[in-house]
C-alpha cells in the first residue's frame, strides 16, 4: 500500500502536495473504497443469503422480489432504514446514544485490515494480526454496553449488561483456541499462518491434530457468542428483552447495528478460514498470471469463509437460545478448560512430532468425510419417513 | 395496580446502596401471548416476583350474551379462546341444550368431536410452536404453523372460516361434513403422524431446549390442585384428569384414547418440559380420536329442530368441556325469556395466571418466558 502511494507521488499526479498530506488522504480514500465497495455489498449479500437459507429451512420462500432472486433486498432495507426518522428518546444520554452504533461498526470494520483475501490482497499484514483481531473485536462490547446504557430503557440496559458479560467472557476461550495455531506456526501474522498451511485438507490446521480440530470448533462457538449469534443471541433475545440493546434505536442507527452483526458474522468465517482452513491456499503451478491466481485465491477464500457463515445461519435456524447463566457456565466450566487442554496438548504433540504426524491428518480427513456422509444419510432417512413438503427449486 | 406488600429489601455486605429493578413486561412485549402485562421485580437477572396484570383484552363477552340471545351468542363464543374456538362453540351449545333439554342427532355429535379434535391439534400446534419460539428456536415454529395451516384448511372446508368458526348450533352443527371429507382428513393424519416424531427429533429432546425447560417452575400435584390448574398444565404434574374421560360428554365414552401425563422424564415432575411434552402427546391422541370418529360416523341429520326463539325453562345449567387449555366451565341461568339471565365462562388460562406469581420467585427473566409459554396462556381467554 505504501509503495503504491509512493509510486503515485513519484509520478507527480498530486503536483506539489506534501507527502504528509497525501498519505492520510489516500488512506482515507482507500478506506472509503473498502467500506462502500466491499463491506457494504458483502453485508448485503450475507443478509440476503441468511434470509434465503432461513426461509428454505423453515419451508418458506423468502425475499425474492427486489432484483434477481431478491439479491437487492438488503439494499432496499438499507434505503428504507435511512429514510426513516432517526428518533433519539427524550430520556436518552444523547452523545452516547448517537455514538454507540459507530463504535460497534468500527469494531468489525477494523478487523478487515488484517484479513488476507489472497496472497496479495491484504490491507496490512501486521505481525500481530491475530492479537489485533481479538483486541479490536472487543470494541463491539463497548458499543453494545454504551447503547444499552444510553437508551435509558431497562430492557436495553439488561441487554447491554448481558452483552458485556458475554463478550468479555468469550474473549478468553476464543483467544485460547487460536493459541495452538500460533504455537504451531510461531507467528501472529495472518499471512504467515496461511503460508504455513497448504491447499489440501490434510495440510490445514483443522486436521493437523485432534487438539487443533477441537480448538477450531471451540473458537467457532466462542466467536458465535462474541458476535451475538444464536444460540448465544442473549443480548438481543427478542422474546425476552424485546430487542435488547437495540430496542430504542431506529432508522440509520438501527441499520448500523445490523451492518455490524452480519459483518462480524463474515469476519468470524474469515478468521476460521485463515487460521484453520488454509485461507487462500490453492494448488500452484497451473498459471503464471498473478491476477488470475489472485482471483482464484479470492474465490477459494470466499467459499471457505462462507461455509462457516452458512453453518452459523443453519445453527441460528435450528437451535433455541441458551439462558444467561448456562452461557456463563459453558464458557468458564467447559470452553476455558478445553482451551488449556488444547494448548498443552498441542505443545506435547509438537514435542513428539515436531514436523507433524504423517498419518493423523489423513485419518481425520477421512473420518470427517465419513461423518458428513452419515449425517446426510440420516437427513435422507428423515425426509423419506416424514415426507415434508420440500421446495427443491432454489429459484422461486 | 398496587404493588403494596411486594417490596423487597436487597441486602449487600459492602454497604453500597442498591435497589431492585421494576420491569414492565407487556402489554406490548413480544412473548406475552397477546396483551398480558407482568410487573416484574428483579434483582439483576433474578426475579423476585412477577405479578400478572390482566384485563387488557376484556370484551364483556359474558354480558353480551344477555343481550343477543341463545342463538346469537354462538359467534361470540369463538372469541373467548380464538385459538381453539371449536371447543368454546361446543361448550355454549351443550350448556344451552342442557338448559332447554335438546337432544343432538348422533351424526351431529360426531361432527362436533371431529371438529373439536382438529381444533385441538391446531391449538396445540400453535402452543408448542410459540413455546419453542419463545425459547429462541425459529424453525420449529414455522414447521408447526405449516401443519396448522393444513388443519385450518380442513376446518375451512368444514365451516368456511379459519379462525372464528361459528360451526356449531344449539342442537347440532351448522353443516354436514363436505363430500370426500373423510379422505382429506385421513390423508392429513397419515402425513401428520410421522411429523410428530420428527418434531420430537428436531426440538423436543434437543439438549439446549431440555436444559432450558427441565427443572424450571415445577408444580407439585397438590399445588396444581390448590391453584386450580386444568388441562395439560394439570396433567403435566402427573395428575391424570381429563374431562373427556372422567366426566364424559358427547360421544367420548365410546372412543378409545389415552390421557397422557407428565412423567418428569428429564427433570422434576411438573416442570415446564412436562407441560410441553403432554401437549405433544395429546396431538397423537387427537389424531387417534379423529380416525375413530371417521370410522364410526353414522348417517343421519346433523341438526335437531330447535325453536328460532329458544326459551329454556327457568333454571340453570352447567357443563364442562375439555378445551385445549383444559376444563372449560359454562354456566347459564335462564329466566324463561329468549335472553340468558346470566352467563359465566370459566377458563383454564385465567386460573393458570394465578400461579405465575408463586412460580416466578427466584427464576430468571428468561425462565418467566418459558413459564408463561408452558402454561399456554392465551390472553383473550384470560379476560374474555
Amino acid at each position: 500500500m505504501q509503495s503504491f502511494i509512493d509510486s503515485l507521488i513519484a509520478s507527480g499526479i498530486f503536483g506539489g502536495l506534501p507527502a504528509e498530506a497525501v498519505y492520510p488522504a489516500m488512506m482515507f480514500l482507500f478506506a472509503s473504497l473498502v467500506v462502500f465497495g466491499f463491506v457494504l455489498p458483502l453485508v448485503t449479500i450475507t443478509i440476503w443469503l441468511e434470509r434465503r437459507v432461513w426461509s428454505r429451512i423453515q419451508s418458506r420462500v423468502g425475499p425474492n422480489r427486489v432484483g434477481p432472486q431478491g439479491v437487492l433486498q438488503g439494499l432496499a432495507d438499507g434505503v428504507k432504514n435511512i429514510l426513516k426518522e432517526d428518533v433519539v428518546p427524550d430520556a436518552a444520554d444523547r452523545p452516547l446514544f448517537v455514538f454507540a452504533p459507530y463504535l460497534l461498526v468500527w469494531g468489525f470494520l477494523a478487523t478487515f485490515v488484517v484479513i488476507p483475501f489472497s496472497s496479495a490482497l491484504v490491507i496490512a499484514d501486521l505481525n500481530v494480526g491475530i492479537l489485533y483481531i481479538t483486541a479490536i473485536v472487543a470494541l463491539s462490547a463497548v458499543g453494545v454496553l454504551m447503547a444499552g446504557w444510553a437508551s435509558n430503557n431497562k430492557w436495553s440496559l439488561l441487554g447491554g449488561i448481558r452483552s458485556a458479560a458475554q463478550v468479555v467472557s468469550y474473549e478468553i476461550p476464543a483467544g485460547l483456541a487460536l493459541l495452538p495455531v500460533v504455537l504451531l506456526t510461531g507467528t501472529l501474522s495472518t499471512q504467515g499462518i496461511i503460508q504455513a498451511q497448504g491447499w489440501a485438507p490434510w495440510d490445514w490446521f483443522l486436521f493437523h491434530s485432534p487438539f487443533t480440530f477441537i480448538a477450531a470448533f471451540a473458537f467457532y462457538i466462542s466467536a458465535l457468542a462474541e458476535t451475538n449469534r444464536t444460540p448465544f443471541d442473549i443480548p438481543e433475545a427478542e422474546s425476552e428483552l424485546v430487542a435488547g440493546f437495540a430496542t430504542e434505536y431506529s432508522g440509520f442507527r438501527f441499520a448500523l447495528f445490523f451492518l455490524a452483526e452480519w459483518g462480524s458474522l463474515y469476519v468470524t468465517g474469515a478468521i476460521m478460514a485463515v487460521v484453520f482452513l488454509g485461507g487462500w491456499q490453492i494448488p500452484t503451478g497451473w498459471t503464471n498470471n498473478t491476477v488470475v491466481l489472485n482471483i482464484a485465491q479470492l474465490g477459494v477464500f470466499f467459499l471457505k469463509a462462507y461455509f462457516w457463515v452458512f453453518l452459523a445461519m443453519w445453527i441460528r435456524a435450528t437451535l433455541p437460545r441458551i439462558r444467561v447463566d448456562q452461557m456463563m457456565s459453558l464458557c468458564w466450566k467447559y470452553l476455558v478448560p478445553l482451551g488449556f487442554v488444547n494448548l498443552v496438548g498441542t505443545a506435547v504433540w509438537m514435542v513428539i512430532w515436531p514436523e507433524g504426524n504423517a498419518f493423523v491428518p489423513y485419518l481425520m480427513v477421512v473420518g470427517t468425510l465419513a461423518l458428513t456422509v452419515i449425517f446426510f444419510r440420516r437427513v435422507l432417512y428423515h425426509l423419506r419417513r416424514a415426507k415434508p413438503e420440500l421446495y427443491f427449486n432454489p429459484a422461486i | 395496580m398496587s404493588l403494596a406488600g411486594y417490596e423487597f429489601e436487597v441486602q449487600r455486605d459492602d454497604g453500597l446502596a442498591t435497589e431492585e429493578m421494576t420491569l414492565n413486561m407487556g402489554p406490548q412485549h413480544p412473548s406475552t401471548h397477546g396483551v398480558l402485562r407482568f410487573v416484574v421485580k428483579a434483582d439483576g437477572e433474578i426475579m423476585r416476583t412477577a405479578l400478572p396484570d390482566i384485563g387488557y383484552l376484556h370484551r364483556s363477552i359474558e354480558k353480551i350474551s344477555e343481550k343477543v340471545g341463545y342463538h346469537g351468542f354462538m359467534p361470540y363464543t369463538d372469541r373467548v379462546d380464538y385459538v381453539s374456538a371449536m371447543q368454546c362453540n361446543q361448550g355454549w351449545a351443550m350448556v344451552c341444550e342442557r338448559a332447554a333439554g335438546i337432544e343432538v342427532p348422533r351424526r351431529g355429535e360426531f361432527c362436533r368431536v371431529i371438529a373439536c379434535e382438529l381444533g385441538r391439534i391446531a391449538s396445540h400446534l400453535l402452543s408448542v410452536g410459540t413455546m419453542v419460539m419463545d425459547i429462541g428456536g425459529m424453525t420449529p415454529f414455522t414447521h408447526a404453523i405449516r401443519e396448522r395451516e393444513k388443519v385450518n384448511n380442513l376446518l375451512e372446508d368444514l365451516c368456511g372460516a379459519r379462525l372464528t368458526f361459528n360451526y356449531m348450533r344449539i342442537g347440532g352443527v351448522a353443516w354436514d361434513l363436505p363430500p370426500g371429507y373423510a379422505e382429506q382428513v385421513t390423508a392429513f393424519l397419515d402425513q401428520f403422524g410421522p411429523l410428530i416424531a420428527e418434531y420430537n427429533d428436531l426440538i423436543s429432546y434437543n439438549k439446549i431446549y431440555v436444559e432450558r425447560l427441565a427443572n424450571v417452575a415445577a408444580v407439585s400435584k397438590e399445588e396444581a390442585i390448590n391453584y386450580n390448574l386444568v388441562g395439560p398444565n394439570l396433567r403435566g404434574c402427573g395428575f391424570q384428569y381429563d374431562v373427556r374421560r372422567d366426566e364424559p360428554y358427547s360421544i367420548y365414552p365410546e372412543l378409545d384414547f389415552d390421557v397422557p401425563v407428565g412423567t418428569g422424564e428429564v427433570g422434576t415432575l411438573g416442570d415446564c418440559f412436562d407441560r410441553y411434552i403432554v401437549r405433544i402427546k395429546e396431538l397423537k391422541e387427537s389424531c387417534k380420536i379423529v380416525r375413530q370418529c371417521l370410522d364410526m360416523i353414522p348417517a343421519g341429520p346433523v341438526l335437531a329442530r330447535v325453536a328460532k326463539k329458544l326459551k329454556p325453562p327457568v333454571g340453570d345449567a352447567h357443563v364442562r368441556v375439555e378445551a385445549s387449555r383444559g376444563d372449560m366451565g359454562w354456566y347459564v341461568v335462564s329466566d324463561g325469556s329468549e335472553f340468558p339471565y346470566r352467563t359465566k365462562i370459566r377458563t383454564g388460562s385465567f386460573s393458570a395466571m394465578s400461579i405465575v406469581d408463586k412460580l416466578s420467585r427466584g427464576l430468571m427473566i428468561a425462565d418467566l418466558i418459558a413459564l408463561i409459554a408452558s402454561l399456554d396462556v392465551v390472553a383473550p381467554e384470560v379476560d374474555r
